[in-house]
């Protein structure tokens, strides 16, 4: 499809690929063209393989897609990486002569050799312009406007000077004009006509996430830096001092978990952000913040694990950890965002479900949704719903105590913050009565243990956690997390179009299990498909033990995300079978 | 949020400022001493409970919270400090003091110590050191005296005890000092200057444990016990500081050696709170933001 256009820039770290894929996508949403990246890079700091990806559309696009149909090849390696994927009809725009390599034949391939390096070095004498050239070529050779990728060159360089941002004009200026003089174009891919640009914003994964926080009225931040998560931070520090918050640098993870307990304590909407190895560290302090219930969202960007792992690349394997870890009968809620507008919006829901429950929120999202970029519509603030928690305003008689864990219906107690007359109170981690005594006996431990888990147990009815599409018969479903249902949700519209019957789940909360969401879907199609990018099947595991439902396993743990065609062939399989009555 | 801390329209007596739960501390625990110091000097400030919170870990001495009127936490085993710098860096208005013993603080809290330290927090450390684990039964801690008997030391600890004085120091610390719970009155009154500091404070309390630790009892400290006041006029000199320190451990090796008491350093500087507030003014800090304007910076 002519208006549906994958560009996957491959080079080497630090040659500008992933610069190279950010222009490209910031021309697009300049361009009121429908945008999604992908990226992956590796955890050197210069060198290894890395690529940027950009997705261009006239519809909205639910995924990266499968493969690309043009390859822009900076070096050997992103060739060799790639070249199994060059079929007939696609793309290759490489360095050549002056570049590393020479391609071999590939029947049906539209090969532009443009010398990069070369006009880098002998035209422009500055080999890191190599990638601004090949960016020219590409806007030439598909009809990029131009003016679009200058603007969004100028702005990113004018603050290093005009004359900085001449030299890239030039550089790009360059790269079109080889391509007008010695091309001919031979393919039949265009970039999607253009349209009056959108009222929209483009955001990181991990951007959206600083943004939702500060939109919920995150007001301290504390943590310890660790890929994926710390961007969060990095887009946070001088928007928190703006809104008279604080973005500190903790000495650990348990040091930056021990400080959002205690901002808590103090009344304060606060977060911190984590990937894997630091949530473990976190466990005994979600466990205080659960025992001594105070509202706190813990976000979870995933990587590839155990131990160290793989720290820049997409995995779900942290299902059991958000849902399980801490020690005892710790009742938290956990969430999964599955693309960047998510991660905004679900972020908001995070701090409102803390705060109105009195309990720490884990928000998981991963590697490869954290660096997406997508152009997203600019939110409302007036129409986004902020709850905070109840303070109690002490009105108690002079002698009486405050009952900050009274036993209510809900469960949910009035809740003291300092400052405030009469709501004094010593929160601890040790069991306690109404009042906050410290407490052992039979009837307290089981009367608190009830109270803080009745809390969360109607949340499925509470708050909507899950989203259906799809027929309402189907042959088969769908239920998936994380970025994995943005996959899903393209490969069903596949399905779909080639007459499938199928439908899929989406839940956004993960604990508590929206248990009746999941047997009510289940009942309603003849086979469930879980696909997670986890080896063990982690939510296919909770359903399991959670339901009746015997769900269809389907794992990928490699490091990078399902891509739809995938989804696709394995639901065609399950249909076949269930066709054929197996 | 405006608050008075130190409320001199509050005049509660110290044995206002406790709570009516009874504390489980052994009889003879130095920790009552403790209690009732951090009491007189709440009452000599005129402290506003309400305004006040007490942060501490796990062990004997973090009960203490609990026994007391103001807001208290009772954390986790060896997190009191972040628990309490996250409450500072969020409500700089209030004030708020650590009440921990010297396992939580030096062993596994140790990591946090140097980063509040040198920070320079406006937080008030009291260490309640009795030189053993109590809680759990009879194991040496990290002040306890080379050779000491545990449950898990039969042989006599091969540890050297460290000195929390000297590390202090090395670490930042603005204020410095150590009390003896055998003197309520003096101890009150370095507590009560540890709060008046501005930044971060610290002071190790010498809380014998009758219980578990039957070789540094009050009559073990009592005779050795001596005044730093009168010999330590300049209090900014940090070497003269580190010399007094370090001879604070000197009784282990040598029985008749004196234990020094009193401020051993105290010099003013900046805390970090006053920076984070200098910054939010720079930055335009605004408790009404536009919300719809930051958007609009992230405009394609």
């Amino acid at each position: 499809m002519p208006n549906d256009l994958i560009i996957r820039i491959a080079g080497e770290g630090g040659e500008g690929v992933i610069s190279s894929g950010d222009f490209l996508m910031q021309a697009a949403a300049r361009l009121g063209v429908e945008v999604v990246t992908f990226k992956t890079f590796p955890s050197e700091i210069k060198g290894g393989y890395a690529l940027s990806q950009v997705r261009v559309s006239e519809e909205p696009i639910l995924s990266q897609g499968d493969s690309f149909n043009i390859l822009v090849a900076f070096n050997g390696e992103a060739y060799a990486v790639n070249k199994k994927s060059l079929t007939p009809g696609t793309v290759l725009v490489y360095d050549y002569p002056g570049g590393d390599f020479e391609p071999e034949e590939h029947p049906g391939v539209h090969k532009y050799p443009v010398p990069m390096s070369k006009i880098a070095k002998d035209v422009l004498t500055s080999y890191i312009s190599k990638n601004m050239v090949a960016l020219g070529a590409v806007a030439e050779l598909f009809g990029i406007g131009m003016e679009s990728l200058k603007s969004s060159i100028h702005d990113k360089f004018i603050k290093k000077g005009m004359e900085m941002v001449e030299t890239n004009y030039k550089a790009i200026d360059a790269g079109a004009d080889y391509v007008r003089k010695n091309l001919k174009k031979t393919d039949p891919f265009m970039f999607p006509t253009t349209r009056p640009r959108k009222d929209t914003i483009i955001l990181e994964g991990n951007q959206a996430v600083a943004l939702g926080a500060l939109t919920a009225g995150c007001r301290f931040f504390s943590c310890y830096p660790i890929t994926p998560a710390t961007s969060i931070a990095n887009y946070l520090t001088e928007l928190m001092l703006q809104v008279n918050g604080y973005v500190y640098q903790a000495e650990d993870e348990i040091a930056s978990i021990g400080n959002c307990v205690g901002a808590s304590f103090a009344g304060v909407k606060t977060m911190t952000a984590t990937s894997g190895p630091g949530l473990d560290l976190m466990s005994e302090l979600i466990g205080l913040a659960v025992m001594a219930e105070l509202p706190l969202v813990i976000v979870d960007v995933q990587r590839g694990g155990p131990s160290t792992g793989m720290p820049t690349k997409h995995d779900q394997s942290d299902l059991f950890a958000a849902c399980f870890g801490s020690h005892g009968d710790t009742p938290k809620i956990v969430l999964a965002s599955s693309d960047v507008e998510e991660n905004f919006y679900m972020t908001i829901e995070a701090f409102n479900l803390a705060e109105q429950y009195q309990t720490p929120v884990i928000l998981l999202t991963d590697a490869s949704l954290a660096i997406r970029v997508e152009a997203i519509p600019t939110p409302d603030p007036s129409k986004i719903k902020i709850v905070n928690r109840t303070v109690y305003q002490g009105s108690i008689e002079e002698g009486e105590k405050f009952q900050r864990y009274k036993v209510t219906e809900s469960g949910v107690s009035p809740i003291g913050v300092p400052g405030t007359f009469g709501a004094a109170y010593a929160a601890t981690g040790l069991e306690h009565s109404e009042d906050s005594g410290p407490r052992t006996n039979p009837e307290t431990r089981t009367m608190m243990t009830e109270k803080r888990w009745r809390k969360i147990a109607n949340l499925e009815n509470e708050w909507k956690p899950v989203e259906r599409e799809g027929d309402s018969d189907a042959d088969v479903g769908i239920i998936s997390w994380g970025l994995t249902q943005s996959v899903v949700k393209e490969a069903v519209q596949r399905l779909r179009a080639k007459g499938l019957k199928v439908a899929a789940l989406y839940p956004k909360m993960l604990w508590p299990l929206p248990v009746k969401a999941i047997e009510s879907f289940s009942a309603s199609v003849n086979k469930v498909l879980v696909p997670e990018a986890n080896y063990q099947g982690q939510l296919a595991e909770l359903i399991s033990a959670k339901t009746s439902v015997k769900p269809v396993k389907f794992n990928v743990f490699r490091g990078e995300p399902f891509i739809p065609a995938e989804i696709v062939k394995k639901v065609e399989e399950l249909y076949e079978l269930e066709k054929a009555g197996v | 949020m405006e608050l008075t801390v130190l409320n001199n329209n509050v005049q509660l007596k110290p044995k206002e400022y406790r709570s009516t739960i009874e504390p489980t501390w052994c009889p003879g625990c130095g920790d009552f001493a403790v209690t009732a110091a951090i009491c007189n000097a709440f009452s000599s400030l005129g402290v506003n409970p309400d305004n006040a919170v007490l942060v501490s870990g796990i062990g004997c001495s973090s009960r203490l919270p609990l026994w007391m009127r103001s807001f208290g936490f009772h954390s986790c085993h060896g997190r009191a400090v972040p628990v309490a710098v996250g409450m500072k860096l969020s409500r700089p208005e209030l004030l708020i003091a650590i009440t921990i013993g010297d396992g939580d603080a030096y062993s596994i809290g140790g990591g946090h110590l140097p980063h509040a330290a040198r920070r320079n927090i406006d937080l008030t450390l009291i260490v309640m050191d009795n030189q053993i684990y109590a809680l759990t039964k009879k194991q040496v801690s990290p002040t306890s005296r080379e050779g000491m008997k545990g449950s898990l030391t039969p042989f006599g600890t091969l540890d050297s005890p460290m000195n929390p004085l000297t590390l202090m120091l090395t670490y930042g610390a603005t204020f410095v000092a150590q009390a003896f719970a055998g003197n309520p009155k003096v101890t009150g009154d370095i507590i009560k200057q540890a709060i008046e500091h501005k930044g971060f404070s610290f002071i190790n309390i010498i809380s014998p444990c009758p219980t578990f630790n039957t070789i540094d009892t009050f009559e073990y400290y009592r005779p050795r016990i001596y005044s730093i006041e009168d010999l330590h006029a300049d209090k900014t000199d940090r070497i003269n500081a580190y010399e007094l320190a370090e001879s604070s451990l000197d009784h282990t090796k040598n029985p008749e050696a004196k234990v020094p008491v009193g401020v051993f350093y105290k010099v003013d500087k900046p805390t970090y709170d006053s920076k984070v507030a200098v910054l939010k003014v720079k930055y335009k800090g605004t408790d009404t933001p536009d919300l719809k304007a930051i958007y609009n910076r992230f405009r394609a």
